[in-house]
Order: C-alpha cells, then structure tokens, then sequence
C-alpha cells in the first residue's frame, strides 16, 4: 500500500529532511510469465497498465521500457492539452481524455500540475478564418467548448501578441478552448507508473524488446535484453520506434517516424498565461511554471531516428515567434531537442488489434500523443482486455487503411498539435 | 542539417532538398485489378526502417530533379545517391 501523498505527509517528511519517503514504483526482476505485456513505458504504456489493472482486474502486467520510464517522448513533448478536433471520431477520442485530466491528479494522488489556461489558436490568413470558425461550430456540435475571437479579442486574451495588420502573417483572428492548458509531463509518467505499481503491475526498466516469438498466427512471447518472457497478450506504445517493433512481428505498419524538435528559454517572469498556437506559421508557445518558454517547432520531412532535427525547422518557427511577439527579442534559449514521433498518413493515431492474434498497437500519435495520454491508456486497457476496441477508439483501427475510412485530421488538427 | 551531393548540380544543403518518402516502390501495373489490401500497401505501408533505408529526394530549390538515396536512418549518414532509373549501388 502506498502512503498518501497530502500536505500532512509534506510536513511530516520534512522532519526527516525528506529522506524517507517510500518508493514510488519498485525495481523487479521480469517473471517468466505474465498475461499482459506492455512494450514502452511511457505515459501511454503505464497508463495502459494501469487502467487495465484498475478497471479491468488484470493482475499479471508487466510494463517493459528499454531505457527508464517517462524518458521518451513523454519527457519531450511541450505538454499541450486540448481537445478542439474537427472530425467526431478525433473530437469523442480527445475530449475522453480531456475529461480524465480534469480529475487526474485527484485519482492518481498525484499531482500532475493540470492547467487550464486555455489553448488559443491563430487565424493568419482568409483560409484560416474559415477553417477555424467551421471547426468552432464542429466543437460546438460535439459538446466541446469553443469560442471564435476577432483580432481585438484575441489581443484583449493575450496582450502581448503583435496584432499589427503589417506584420507578414497579420492575426485576423483565432479560437479559443479555456478548458485546454497544460501538464507536467514527467508527471504523468510517474503518477501513473506509482499507481500501476500500487496494483501489481510490474515496472522493468533497462529491458528493451528484441524479438517477438510468434506461434503461427498468435503471439508467443517477447525476447528481452533481461531474457524470453513468455505471454499471450503484447501490447505495443512504442512511439516513434512502433515500425521497428512490428517488424520483429513481421507486420508493416502505415507510419513514417520522424524528428519533432521543441526548445525551451532561460527562465522569466511570468508574460505569458495561456498556450497560442499558429498553424501557419508554425509555432507555438507557452511558458512553463518555471519561467521557461516552452516552443515548440515542426517535424522534418525526411525518415530518421536519429533525435536531430534541422537547423533551419527551429529557425523558421523562431523567425515566427519574433515577429508574433516582439517582445521575445532578447530571450536567450536554453536548451533545443528532437524526439522522433511516428506519423500516420492521415495524422490520427492507430488503436488497434492487429490481424495477429494477441499482438495491439497502440502508434501513430505523430506530434501530438501526450494530450491523449489518460484517454489512450484507458482505451487501449479496453481494447486488450475484451480484445475488442471501446466504441471511441474504434475508428482508430488498423484497418481504416485498407477500407479507406481515414479519419483525416491533417489539416483539420493542422500540423501543431 | 546535413549536406547532400545532387547528381547534377553537386554538393548543397539539405534545405535546399525536399524527402519524397521511400524508394522503389513500384506503381501498381494494372490498378483495376488490386485488391483494396494491395492498395494500402501500395498506398500506405511504408518500411520506415531504423538503419540503411533506400529513398527518394528531389533538389526543390535547385535543379528540381528527382534522385535516389541511400541514408542510415539512425544516424542521417548519406551512404550513396544515384539517378533514378539507377540501380541501387550498395545492397
């Protein structure tokens, strides 16, 4: 039983000069069987542990991540929360997840630093406008909160936005989700890591997947760097590495995994309340609530896996920045990284059974997976534990290639998620 | 970034190049007879291999001629180029 974090348990460690508190996750040794394996323990992995052993009563879990949890792209991404998607499909899946944040830290005991200080997106062009009041009505049908804001609006939400009409890509306008914000991202990772550990779910570390056994037509079990763990259910959420995993399948996926870079400033006062994001110009902001700026670029158009992105991505999205909000002009950035995301051809993510038995993929978030987390986990849970997908993430199968029923958010969700 | 030699107009930097995707994949020779599974995999299922990767690039703000590729995913290493139609030079 884990202890209950609570500002008595604050005090009380304080005496102690918080040097006692109890582990959050333990460190086993893999068993040689388990019921559920999880490849990847990332925020979508634990979370898909930990809601199979919560709302489905699976006991025998074991989570498997190749370096330590929340390391990867969990600990990447710029922490952005929304759920203003154009299509039905897209707006049921993220506003489920939505919801989950509203009361996440309550449920994990663990305080995930849940903000909603509202995502604003700009309108920079006749296009824009159109697209984005066309989605407001579509948010507004889905019950999802949504308000289009004029030019003076938006500078009234965030004064210090350059509304100019001179400037190269005037703001003519924008949406506004107040119920959107932001998390902590390693946060998530471990809350969920500590509440799937509280159940029994084993957390391994340092074990990367190098096989997957298959029996004919059904999986067998996973070959590790910590040796054969037999199973008959895997469940894959390894994010930009999802192809190189279905390969030891010997499946194809239909994803291209790519390099998305962020940056962060050096730390300031407090200048910026909310997210603003721009489409067209590609660029996005928030600050975190350490001062930093949290920026976020695009992805590269070539295959790589090597964490570097272009030089000129981050150049392009800064060129934006500045001239959006000149008062940036003297920030010095701190730190700039590259994840590689996996990206679907209709940019919507894959949860899906596949046609070998046992073996789900849960890939394909492309730029914009940590948002999803709460919902993807509980979803995925779902999908392995009655080996049927829930009705929210069934659009999402891997089958829509081969139908053709894309759920095609490219341009709907725009390139920044 | 990285520098890439285009077969015609020599050594440039990559933003000078656009990715066209994987190399070698064969459009499909009589498209009314596939079967919608060979249509996606035609379409859709791509390799997106971690190591030696065979694909397509084009110098778009430059000559803007198509060229093959050969990279090594994991590290953006150029192993070799050559022209389309070409066979691939290094297995």
């Amino acid at each position: 039983m884990k202890n209950k974090y609570s500002i008595f348990s604050l005090v009380k460690n304080a005496f102690s000069y918080h040097e006692n508190w109890q582990k959050a996750w333990g460190d086993p040794e893999p068993k040689k069987e388990y019921d559920i394996v999880i490849v990847g323990g990332g925020g979508h992995g634990l979370a898909t542990a930990y809601y199979l052993a919560k709302k489905h009563n699976m006991k025998n879990i074991a989570v498997l991540e190749k370096g330590w949890i929340g390391g990867g792209n969990t600990g990447r991404n710029t922490t952005i929360i929304r759920s203003n998607y154009l299509w039905d499909a897209s707006a049921g899946l993220y506003d489920h997840a939505l919801k989950i944040w509203e009361n996440l830290s309550q449920e994990l005991n663990y305080n995930v630093m849940f903000s909603q200080r509202g995502v604003m997106n700009l309108a920079h062009n006749l296009q824009d406008v159109r697209d984005l009041k066309r989605r407001t009505h579509a948010n507004r049908l889905n019950g999802i909160d949504a308000v289009y804001l004029n030019t003076q609006q938006v500078k009234k939400f965030c004064p210090i936005i350059n509304t100019s009409p001179d400037i190269r890509y005037p703001v003519l306008g924008g949406t506004l989700q107040r119920r959107a914000g932001t998390a902590r991202h390693d946060a998530v990772a471990w809350g969920y890591a500590r509440g799937a550990d509280e159940m029994g779910v084993d957390i391994i570390q340092n074990c990367e997947v190098k096989g997957i056994k298959r029996n004919g037509d059904s999986v067998d079990g996973v070959e590790t760097t910590k040796g054969f763990i037999k199973t008959k259910k895997i469940g894959v959420v390894a994010a930009g590495h999802s192809s190189v995993i279905a390969n030891m399948a010997g499946l194809k996926l239909p994803l291209e995994s790519k390099p998305l870079q962020a940056l962060v400033s050096e730390p300031v006062k407090p200048i910026i309340d909310t997210v603003v994001m721009s489409n067209a110009v590609h660029a996005y902001v928030s600050q975190s609530d350490k001062g930093e700026l949290v920026i976020g670029a695009g992805t590269d158009d070539y295959v790589s896996y090597s964490q570097k992105g272009s030089h000129e991505i981050v150049e392009g999205t800064l060129n934006a920045i500045l001239e959006l909000y000149p008062i940036f002009s003297r920030m010095r950035m701190l730190r700039q990284w590259g994840g590689i995301v996996d990206i679907c051809p209709d940019a919507s993510p894959i949860i899906s059974k596949t046609p070998i038995k046992g073996l789900y993929f849960n890939c394909g978030w492309g730029t914009g997976g940590f948002k999803a987390t709460p919902g993807s986990g509980d979803l995925f849970a779902h999908t392995i534990a009655n080996d049927e997908p829930h009705k929210l993430n069934a659009a999402f199968n891997l089958n829509r290639f081969v139908s053709g029923d894309l759920v095609d958010e490219h341009g709907a969700a725009a390139v920044a998620h | 970034m990285f520098v890439i030699h285009c077969p015609y107009c020599g050594e440039r930097e990559q933003s000078e190049f656009k990715a066209g995707g994987e190399a070698h994949i064969v459009r499909p020779k009589q498209p009314t007879e596939l079967s919608d599974d060979q249509w996606a995999e035609y379409l859709f299922m791509r390799k997106n291999i971690k190591g030696i990767q065979f694909e397509r690039w084009v110098h778009f703000h430059g000559c803007r001629k198509w060229f093959n590729m050969v990279r090594d995913t994991s590290n953006d290493e150029i192993k070799a180029i050559y022209k389309m139609g070409e066979k691939p030079p290094v297995k």
